[in-house]
């Protein structure tokens, strides 16, 4: 447990070290900010039933922000330690595989999660200065942050997953950016195509986060949703696993 | 038990054969120089010896470890330093050794006296708080030495440690290592010869994934079949210096250039026989004018080109 602590610490102290997570910070802070401030625009044209936590979490550029902050956290994680050789170094010291994929992950995890902190702030002060709640219900402020956080999971992993597969990082975040459009916009298809059976539109609802929000936003908490992200994350962590080892032993 | 036992490890990728069913064995205290040609497969035996990869077939243990069943206790008893010594650039010395130090179990305490001590050992003091991205070559190569000294453990394996060093620097390393081998059991692989003939109790010669020779540097240097030669400047006036100097036993070619007045004759002998006296005494009885007569000992640089040129190259 010391072990997977150690790596851990390293890994969200080695976001801190290089300057992308600085930018990432501006660049989502920018996002969220902006966000914030067309979604209280919207909301004093006049009457609405959004919530502004319901108007901010389900508004577009929301989604595109959100979907561009992955693949520069995820990108480095392996694809820099295959590059520099200190892959080397890692596995030739006592630990085990599995800690170093989950300290990689848990590390990208926690800088997603610090990344989310400020937003808190938004509601607050809105509630502050507005003197009207942000949300329905305090059901809605842990469904959306639940939601961020599950999304970001299933994201992270497909990141660590892209960037396990080469040693270049741009070409990792071209796959990352690549799979995460592709699950994002799958879940779309139903909205594109209007005249399509209720069976497809069930099963592209099942993993259409865009839905998922909406009703996460709104409080609405399903279960069916954790078990969806969390297995996807496990999937994708243990395909990391398996190409990281394959990986080593080929080289 | 011996420190490192090698059984018919072969490694295989696809399409050519890096290792092929290789064995030696490593004692407690040896110091193993591991030379062979690039690509000879000294890279792959050394990943495979820390765990790094899986062997296709055969075995390997350190310590009595299985290198793959019980990598973890193996690796607990090994310091690796992998070729060109990766380290994370935007660390500082101490941080990187600290961190290096708690994966290997040491903490508090301890951590502090033995990041400490490795420091002291490998002259790393007044860098401790550089970024070792800033770092010269020489002192990233003992960062990497410190951090595989950490653990104080048992074996030592370097791959290529004064790779890419000044002269001075080499020397350094090499006294370090020297040192080191008094408490621990040390495989080296280099390219610099005289380097293993100075550090090394024995040494491993593979070329094309096979063992070529294992031996002590002195028994190799003298199983030699063109052991030597002898170097012989004289002025021999009217006699036939190289026929004179064919007769005597142990003489086994000889071959003569002109230089001025003088005849400088390179004689070929024996691995075992060292004729100097009696060419001396011919010189002598014959009156010869004599301005040098000295002895050229094979190296281990001889052996090593012998070993591992290919025949039709030779």
């Amino acid at each position: 447990m010391t072990k997977f602590l150690t790596l851990l610490s390293r890994e969200i102290k080695s976001y801190f070290y290089s300057p992308i997570a600085y930018i990432v910070l501006c660049f989502f802070l920018l996002l969220t900010g902006f966000c914030f401030y067309s979604s209280v625009t919207y909301l004093s044209r006049g009457a609405t039933e959004l919530t502004i936590i319901e108007a901010f979490f389900n508004s577009v550029p929301f989604w595109i922000g959100f979907i561009l902050i992955f693949p520069p956290i995820t990108m480095r994680v392996y694809a820099e330690e295959f590059k520099l050789g200190t892959i080397e170094t890692l596995m030739t010291a006592p630990v085990r595989d599995w800690q170093v994929v989950l300290s990689k992950f848990g590390g990208a995890l926690a800088f997603y999660i610090v990344l989310w902190l400020p937003t808190l702030l938004y509601f607050v002060t809105f509630e502050h200065v507005v003197k009207t709640d942000a949300a329905n219900a305090i059901g809605a402020y842990w469904g959306s942050y639940l939601m961020v956080l599950m999304i970001g999971m299933l994201f992270i992993s497909l990141g660590c997953f892209a960037s396990v597969l080469t040693q270049n990082q741009m070409v990792a975040a071209v796959i990352s950016l690549s799979l995460i459009t592709l699950f994002f916009f799958g879940g779309l298809l139903a909205f594109f195509t209007p005249n399509v059976s209720p069976a497809f539109r069930m099963a592209t609802g099942y993993f259409s986060t865009l839905e998922h929000m909406g009703e996460f936003s709104k409080g609405l908490i399903d279960s069916r949703r954790f078990v969806f992200y969390l297995s996807g994350t496990l999937l994708m962590l243990g395909l990391t696993h398996q190409v990281f080892q394959y990986r080593r032993w080929k080289s | 038990m011996p420190m490192i036992k090698v059984e018919n490890l072969t490694k295989r990728y696809a399409g050519f054969t890096a290792i092929n069913d290789l064995s030696f064995e490593v004692e407690k205290g040896e110091i193993v120089g591991f030379l062979g040609p690039n690509g000879a497969g000294k890279s792959t035996t050394m990943r495979i010896l820390s765990s790094y990869m899986p062997a296709t077939s055969g075995r390997a243990s350190i310590a009595g470890f299985d290198v793959f069943a019980q990598s973890l206790q193996a690796r607990q008893h090994l310091g690796y330093m992998p070729e060109n010594v990766p380290l994370y650039t935007e660390m500082r010395v101490t941080e990187y050794l600290n961190y290096r130090a708690a994966l290997k179990e040491i903490t508090g305490r301890r951590q502090r006296e033995r990041v400490g001590d490795v420091k002291e050992l490998c002259n790393l003091k007044e860098m401790e708080n550089r970024i070792i991205g800033t770092l010269s070559k020489g002192y990233r190569q003992r960062v990497g030495l410190a951090d595989a000294l950490l653990h104080s453990p048992d074996l030592l394996i370097l791959d290529e440690p004064t790779i890419g060093l000044d002269p001075n620097q080499i020397r350094q390393v090499r006294e370090l290592i020297r040192n080191l081998g008094r408490h621990h059991t040390i495989l080296l692989s280099t390219h610099i010869l005289s380097e293993v003939e100075m550090t090394c109790s024995r040494v491993v010669i593979i070329n094309k994934g096979k063992i070529e020779a294992a031996d002590t540097p002195e028994n190799l240097v003298n199983d030699m079949r063109a052991a030597g030669g002898i170097r012989f400047e004289a002025q021999t006036g009217a006699d036939d210096g190289a026929a004179e100097l064919g007769k005597i036993a142990g003489v086994k070619e000889v071959s003569v250039e002109t230089e001025e007045a003088w005849s400088v004759f390179t004689l070929r002998t024996d691995s075992q026989s060292d004729p100097r006296e009696e060419i001396w005494r011919l010189a002598t009885d014959r009156h010869w004018t004599v301005r040098e007569l000295s002895r050229r000992r094979a190296t281990l640089e001889d052996v090593f080109v012998e070993m591992t040129l290919d025949d039709d190259e030779a």
